[in-house]
């Protein structure tokens, strides 16, 4: 399925111009708001990596999502701007060593008992930041100072410039992209690949599947780290919730909604999701029925999330053809 | 800490880890047999605690109350298998975590249109609001040994209908070779949504019961989710039996947990979660 | 109710989605007679969703009484379900400033998501009013000249309880709250005055957030059997806390006494258990103050129920709004002014009248409330103008 549904180049390219020109006609708020999904679908596409591509469906991807943010506040110092240099190597590592760690007790695992596990073991990072008084407790923390790069004396970018900031975001998407697109390509997306379709036959045919796995775990972890990261520069405020298993369940439902094992989708999924919200929260004081009925009926009548959507409209208009 | 305090303590400990297993047990018996994560598991804990205030107040008795309260919540957990879940078998896992989680928001906002959001309370029944004194300035509620007394029954029931029964066997039977069962004339889709419903009813039976106790809220359902989720990880998926004993071993993480590591109450549970996966990925117990 | 500006939302943000997302929306209102732009964020689902409607009537309420104005000028409202998720907090406000541009920020409930909002009104200069959210910071460290509050500091009510717990005679106290900054602020102002009264903190315990297990605690209590209790818990664990306290026993032996909010909009669900307790908040039923009557008279037929404290102090917001907007004839332009006229208010509130301090927080009476029936009834006045001490404001 992930090879079945292409997106014409011309589409990627018209849709990389208009988000590259956007900041220059668009308002502030709407800059943002569009920064905040190309967060979230680098998010959604690091998400997608192991569920689309690997078959490993994890509930607690916020988690490294989390602790990467809350790095960017642990190693940022308080009166000064902090360098690039060191905040974003440093938030995607410790993102990539809990992917690590907690890789090797969930890979054991498989199938429905993986899913609960990575959501408790989500669920107990969560309770780390909001018990303890490490990342400011239930309340969050502030990041004062927004990152920055600088080369000797001159300031090159200021992540507090929303700017600045929306080309690093942009830049950063595609270069997930690229780098996801490469690494399916490559002997490691084979294998996972393989691992998805038949674990068993990966297995007898000698190849190390755990380490694939952890591999893939692992960088799925350290890109919801990048995903993390910009996050807490956006908002300069990380909160325990930003790794609750809401969030795990929603760039879940981001990566469904958009047809997963596409990394389109992962990124329509988002874009979807987060207008969805914006238009519902407008229209009444019960807006979350409306988002829980969107789920419901995305579920049960379009399985293949919303990028088959075109492909049985068109199907629908040659005629003929059965849904699938 | 002197006897007297560590006793009560451990009373509490089994005490509230006898009601998470009552919590659990409908999440870790749709899970195993159906292999369904059923997330919305806490809206219906929620809609039971709804249930229990709206019938109490309507009918005056939390006795009653409970009684169509069960009806109702097996009738709802029979008609959502039928018109949701039934559909969804050959699918993903996946789906139906999704599946779970639009209906948790829904639930939740159909509680907020019809009820509102405030907080109430349910009066315990008059025959059961006495104390017992414990220590000299310690009393503690007949209400929750009842309810721990319930908690166990229910615990031997649900392994004698498992282990003991027709319709255990033909449960178990289903939950390993669905296609065979069916091949055998066993009508497989009823019991599926027998079990279903069943699963419903014991969330929302753990809610009414609780509900005189807990008080009723909005948001009540998702606070109780993941500690039953823990539950099913530590017990192992399915498994009644493990559910039972990690219930119980939450119930002295946390309760211990929170007299001796203050500071770290919210991990402990967790921890011991951690600990547990090292040793067995699997949870302590396996299938049915 | 707000039908309209729901339905002009949802076109706005529909049409911008159409438009892919670049519709600046700014110039589509600049016509004719200017409305004054209030943007509620507040929780409309979720565990404060009560708090939260409660507050936009008390605002609404006072805007009616005025003819459908604020200080003379036209009102438009705009709202945000903040969800209490404290995540979404700095976006959510940024919704209203900058996508909406409202002329004033009203909000909210959670304490988490109100700090977040100070923050970002600071940073964008937005005036911001605060109708209920307690963190003393709000008013403390963070304070600044847009930044006001119509409900109270988490200081305010426990210091008042700490006072007159010490004139009660108890000597040996345990506290008990949740562990988030709201709950431990409360338990420190009340340590503060009930030990310079000459009491002792026996122990402080704290449990998680939001956990409702408070059997461990009671053992603990009954255990260290002190004089007496304080307590900060608000809502469904207000209820289970009040009703567990009760049935374990200790509400005879070991008097409980808490923060206002262990019994406000909760006792209808509490039931007997919270018979005679004693609180402290700077709302009571049963005041002996005109404008009261008045204001409940007025709610009451306006939206069939009765009002409570978080409806006073949405109220108080849209008086506090008013006075700003009257002394610059609805030119919001006119901060300096306006801010001038707002801090300077006497504001003639349900709860008494009360003025602001220099860092923005009310100087007002704390009461001291004895549960009888379904009521709060006063019982004294436990603090006469007591002003948050502000620590950490430099204004």
């Amino acid at each position: 399925m992930s090879a079945a549904i292409k997106t014409p180049r011309g589409a990627l390219l018209a849709t990389l111009l208009v988000l590259s020109i956007f900041p220059l006609f668009g308002s502030d708020y709407y800059s943002e708001l569009l920064t905040k999904i190309m967060i979230m679908a680098i998010f959604a596409m690091s998400l997608d990596l192991l569920v689309g591509f690997t078959g490993l469906v994890s509930f607690g991807h916020a988690a490294f999502f989390g602790i990467a943010a809350y790095a960017v506040v642990l190693v940022s110092p308080q009166y000064d701007p902090s360098s690039l240099w060191l905040v974003l190597p440093a938030a995607v590592l410790a993102a990539a060593v809990a992917a690590f760690v907690i890789g090797l007790f969930v890979l054991r695992t498989k199938g429905i008992y993986f899913i609960m596990v990575t959501l408790a073991f989500a669920q107990m990072i969560y309770f780390v930041f909001h018990d303890s008084p490490l990342g400011g407790g239930s309340d969050g923390v502030f990041i004062n100072f927004k990152p920055e790069l600088r080369i000797g004396e001159t300031q090159l970018l200021d992540l507090g410039n929303a700017a600045h900031f929306y080309y690093v975001v942009l830049l950063l998407l595609v270069a997930t992209y690229v780098f996801l697109r490469i690494l399916l390509r490559s002997p490691l997306g084979h294998a996972l690949a393989g691992i998805k379709s038949n674990e068993h036959r990966m297995l007898s045919l000698g190849f190390p599947v755990f380490l694939y796995k952890l591999a893939g775990f692992v960088i799925a972890g350290a890109l919801a780290g990048v995903a993390g990261f910009l996050s807490a520069c956006q908002f300069g405020f990380v909160t325990p919730e930003i790794l609750s298993w809401h969030q795990s369940g929603n760039v879940l439902l981001m990566v469904i909604l958009g047809g997963m094992g596409t990394l389109n989708g992962a990124a329509i999924g988002a874009f979807a999701f987060v207008v969805l919200q914006e238009v519902f929260s407008a229209l009444t004081k019960h807006w979350q029925f409306l988002m829980g009925t969107v789920i419901v009926l995305v579920v049960m009548l379009l399985p293949g999330g919303l990028s088959s959507l075109t492909q049985r409209v068109r199907r629908l208009l040659v005629g003929g053809g059965s849904n699938g | 800490m002197d006897l007297t305090t560590f006793l009560i303590q451990l009373l509490n400990a089994l005490q509230y880890g006898l009601l998470l297993f009552l919590v659990a047990s409908g999440l870790t018996l749709i899970f195993g047999i159906m292999g369904i994560i059923n997330l919305a598991h806490g809206s219906f804990y929620m809609m039971g605690a709804y249930m229990a205030f709206a019938l109490t107040s309507a009918t005056g008795n939390l006795f009653v109350a409970i009684l169509l309260g069960i009806v109702l919540s097996a009738l709802i957990g029979f008609l959502l298998e039928w018109g949701l879940f039934s559909r969804l078998y050959k699918r993903d896992h996946l789906d139906q975590v999704l599946l779970t989680y639009g209906l948790i928001l829904m639930f939740e906002e159909i509680r907020s249109m019809i009820v509102g959001d405030d907080v109430h309370g349910v009066r315990i029944p008059e025959m059961l609001s006495a104390s017992i004194q414990l220590s000299e300035t310690l009393s503690y509620p007949v209400y929750r040994l009842f309810m721990s007394g319930v908690c166990i029954v229910l615990a031997v029931l649900m392994y004698w209908l498992i282990r003991h029964t027709r319709l255990g066997m033909m449960i178990r039977a289903g939950s390993s070779n669905r296609e065979m069962v069916q091949s055998l004339g066993i009508n497989i889709d009823l019991i599926y949504r027998l079990v279903f419903a069943l699963g419903v009813t014991l969330a929302a039976f753990a809610g009414m019961l609780a509900a005189p106790v807990s008080s009723v809220y909005p948001g009540m359902g998702n606070q109780v989710l993941i500690i039953c989720f823990v539950v099913v990880v530590i017990g192992g998926v399915g498994s009644v039996w493990g559910a039972f004993v990690a219930a119980l071993l939450i119930g002295l993480a946390d309760t211990f947990g929170k007299v001796i590591i203050p500071d770290f109450a919210g991990l402990t549970v967790y921890l011991l979660m951690a600990a547990v996966l090292l040793w067995r990925p699997e949870g302590i117990f396996r299938r049915i | 109710m707000s039908h309209e500006v729901n339905r002009r939302q949802f076109l706005i943000s529909s049409a911008a989605v159409a438009a892919g997302l670049a519709l600046p929306s700014a110039p589509l209102f600049a016509q004719g007679a200017r409305k004054v732009r209030v943007g509620l964020m507040l929780p409309y689902t979720g565990t404060y969703a009560a708090l939260g409607n409660a507050i936009t009537n008390g605002f609404k309420l006072a805007v009616e009484q005025g003819g459908g104005k604020l200080g003379g000028s036209e009102v438009e409202y705009f709202t945000v379900d903040d969800e209490s998720d404290a995540a979404k907090a700095p976006e959510n406000a940024n919704k209203l400033i900058k996508r909406d541009n409202v002329d004033v920020l009203v909000g909210t409930v959670h304490s988490g998501v109100a700090l977040a909002m100070t923050r970002v009104a600071r940073e964008a200069k937005a005036l911001l009013i605060v109708p209920n959210a307690g963190a003393d910071e709000i008013t403390g460290p963070l304070c600044a000249p847009n930044i006001f509050r119509t409900s109270f500091s988490a200081w305010q009510p426990a210091y008042a309880m700490g006072n007159v717990m010490a004139e009660r005679k108890h000597k040996n106290v345990v506290t008990l709250s949740w562990k988030y900054s709201f709950g431990e602020q409360s338990v420190a102002g009340f340590k503060e005055a009930f030990e310079k009264a000459g009491g002792k903190v026996v122990k402080e315990l704290y449990l998680p957030f939001p956990n409702v297990e408070f059997q461990p605690y009671l053992t603990e209590i009954a255990a260290l059997k002190p004089d007496a209790v304080f307590v900060f818990f608000a809502g469904g664990g207000a209820v289970k806390f009040v009703k567990d306290y009760a049935a374990a026993g200790l509400k005879s032996t070991i008097p409980l006494y808490g923060s206002g909010f262990l019994t406000d909009g909760t006792l209808e669900a509490q039931g007997e258990a919270a018979e005679g307790l004693l609180t402290t908040l700077h709302y009571a039923d049963g005041l002996d103050i005109p404008k009261d009557k008045e204001f409940r008279a007025a709610y009451a037929s306006a939206f069939k129920m009765q009002p409570d404290v978080y409806a006073v102090q949405g109220y108080d917001a849209a008086q506090l709004f008013a006075t700003g907007l009257a002394a610059v004839k609805g030119d919001v332009g006119k901060r300096d002014e306006l801010v001038k006229a707002m801090e300077s208010a006497t504001i003639d509130s349900p709860r008494g009248k009360f003025t602001l301090s220099k860092a923005h927080n009310p100087v007002q009476d704390i009461y001291l409330r004895k549960v009888e029936g379904k009521e709060n009834k006063v019982v004294s006045v436990a603090a006469k103008a007591l002003a948050d001490p502000a620590r950490g404001c430099r204004m």
